[in-house]
């Protein structure tokens, strides 16, 4: 079946994950993190979504829009999620918008907004979870202003007439729920990773269409009150006393670990 | 603090008995309420029963509602949060804590949106702040900071990771109320459909006590194999970090970080792997962890018990063949 559907990816820019702890500095006084020397990358979470917005594009045809909120979003971060299979991009770049670990709620009000204004959609995609805050509220938060069903941890979507058939991932299986478009679906890593880009689709995607708007351009407030207040921020002690076991050789190191392992009760 | 006390979520666990976490979640309530007019409330979503009543209120329990779902609808987020709208409306609760479960997770936002309250998700704590509020404490990046909120709104959301304290000695003599809870009509705009079971085999890596993890230095599936080889002579499961599920390695519902599991076994063995934040903020609070890695430097060594720097072709078949020797010699 085709029919033609506007979907929408929702992708936050984040500190990469992969990088070392030791990059990121803890200010308790500013009550803030900063990332030094770590690139920004999109939220895993996101990727997957966008990995199934682009099946869903394969099997029926549509388009899918990139839409990030932030404030001086790596373009090149963007251009190259887009390079993967999306066709035109929607930021919401204002000064106003500070990382903010607290902002779930008014991220999700924003994103409603943006979407709002640019009219007809099908179906809205997010990551279950952004891999910074892990606060999981923004893709509800979305549906909730938008008034459209949200299913949470999606892996595996089918269309059938208007409605759509989701597989929800649970401890030990899955659900299948059924809705009506418009609606909004938050994805689990299940659908796995986002393709790699073509150097020819890399090029391409400097010349898709980009909309960039702000927060006055949404009608929206910056100073929007926030329901949370952060009080204090730490760093936890993750560290332990490690006891390096050696050898005459990594064979030998092997053996002395089971022999410590044994003798101290853990195995 | 001028609160008509707290509002727990109860869920059961594999056993039908409460889960765990609710019972830690009783005992948090008890310790952030103690004024005598406050009360300690649990709800059961459809799945609650008498018996499970009972055991909330020798917990500490002062009011206990079973809500009737129709089993169509026993998982649907609409329904349930309709319930939920119902009772808060009814009891206006200070504080509505939910575990980070599956179901926490996703009806805690809904429910905050609904009421216009503040949430947060994924706490691994809540203990008194200044002046008369309370702190919800959340771990950041990855675990590498730890945020410490106060909600500005009443009621004020949670949901908790499990762990959050001990569960509460019962108390024989402790009297509470059980309310049956019909409620009207409740539509939806979505429909279960199904629900279908998936069982992996073996030892689930949630539940496992012994979890033997590879990273990238595993080098290919084959060395997933002599892991797989590893953890069955241990007891354990086996996981990874986030680079082996994406190079087609091992599976995906293997992986252990941010972008899957998050476990806590009694024992964490790390097999070529660095311990980016990522894998870390699976696994970090997991009992003793066992570092095998290449490279001297590997960050994994300083958040390890126990470390060999070494490659594991060597390690891992060496400290099989000496575990196994001991083994028997402690049997004859």
């Amino acid at each position: 079946m085709t029919r033609n559907l506007n979907i929408v990816v929702c992708m936050k820019q984040v500190p990469d994950p992969e990088a070392p702890p030791s990059a990121f500095l803890v200010d308790s006084q500013s009550l803030s993190v900063s990332a030094s020397g770590v690139p920004p990358v999109i939220s895993a979470y996101d990727e997957n979504a966008l990995e199934l917005a682009i099946r869903l594009k394969e099997k029926g045809g549509g388009k899918i829009t990139i839409l990030s909120v932030g404030k001086n979003m790596s373009r090149a971060v963007i251009f190259k999620a887009v390079a993967s299979g999306a066709d035109d991009i929607l930021l919401v770049d204002d000064p106003a918008l500070e990382r903010n670990v607290a902002s779930g709620s008014a991220t999700a009000k924003i994103i409603a907004a943006a979407i709002h204004k640019r009219g007809h959609f099908d179906l809205i995609m997010t990551g279950r979870q952004a891999s910074d805050t892990n606060a999981g509220i923004v893709g509800i938060g979305i549906a909730h202003y938008l008034g459209i069903p949200c299913i949470t941890l999606a892996r595996h979507v089918q269309f059938e007439e208007g409605d759509i058939t989701v597989e929800r991932v649970l401890p030990s299986g899955y659900e299948v729920l059924k809705t009506a478009m418009p609606a909004l679906l938050t994805i689990s890593y299940q659908v796995g990773a986002l393709r790699y880009p073509t150097l020819i689709s890399v090029r391409a995607s400097k010349d898709k269409p980009m909309t960039v708007m702000n927060l006055t351009d949404l009608g929206l407030d910056s100073k929007k009150a926030c329901p949370l207040t952060m009080h204090r921020l730490e760093v936890p002690d993750q560290k332990r006393s490690v006891m390096m076991i050696g050898g005459k050789d990594s064979r030998d190191a092997g053996a002395k670990l089971a022999i410590q392992l044994r003798q101290d009760k853990i195995l | 603090m001028n609160s008509h006390g707290v509002v727990i979520i109860g869920e059961l666990g594999q056993d039908s008995n409460v889960s765990q976490l609710t019972s830690e979640l009783i005992g948090l309530g008890k310790s952030l309420f103690q004024a005598p007019d406050s009360e300690v409330c649990v709800v059961f979503l459809g799945k609650g029963s008498e018996l499970s009543a009972q055991q909330v209120i020798l917990y500490g329990a002062d009011k206990v509602f079973l809500t009737e779902v129709p089993t169509s609808s026993d998982c649907n987020p609409e329904v349930l949060l309709g319930i939920l709208e119902e009772l808060c409306a009814r009891e206006s609760p200070e504080i509505i804590l939910f575990g980070h479960t599956n179901l926490g997770a996703d009806l805690a936002p809904r429910l905050a949106f609904s009421l216009g309250s503040g949430i947060v998700t994924d706490c691994i704590g809540i203990s008194p702040g200044v002046p008369d509020g309370l702190f919800f404490a959340k771990p950041i990046y990855g675990g590498n900071a730890s945020a410490f909120f106060s909600i500005d709104t009443s009621p004020k959301i949670a949901t908790l990771r499990p762990r959050v304290g001990s569960i509460p000695v019962p108390d024989l003599l402790h009297k509470g109320e059980v309310i049956r809870l019909k409620s009207g009509e409740l539509s939806s705009r979505m429909q279960n459909v199904a629900k279908v079971e998936e069982d992996a085999g073996g030892v689930k890596l949630e539940e496992a006590k012994v979890i033997v993890s590879g990273g990238r230095g595993m080098g290919s599936s084959k060395g997933f194999e002599m892991l797989s080889h590893f953890a069955s002579i241990l007891g354990g499961a086996v996981g990874s970090s986030r680079p082996p599920c994406e190079l087609g390695w091992i599976p995906q519902n293997s992986q252990i970080g941010i972008t899957g599991k998050l476990v806590s076994p009694d024992i964490y063995v790390a097999v070529g792997i660095s311990g980016s934040i990522q894998h870390l903020s699976g696994m970090s609070k997991s009992g003793k962890i066992v570092a095998i890695n290449k490279d001297p430097e590997a960050y994994i060594f300083k958040v390890s018990n126990y470390g060999v720097v070494g490659d594991w072709n060597d390690v891992i078949p060496a400290f099989i063949e000496k575990f196994e020797e001991l083994e028997k010699s402690s049997k004859s």
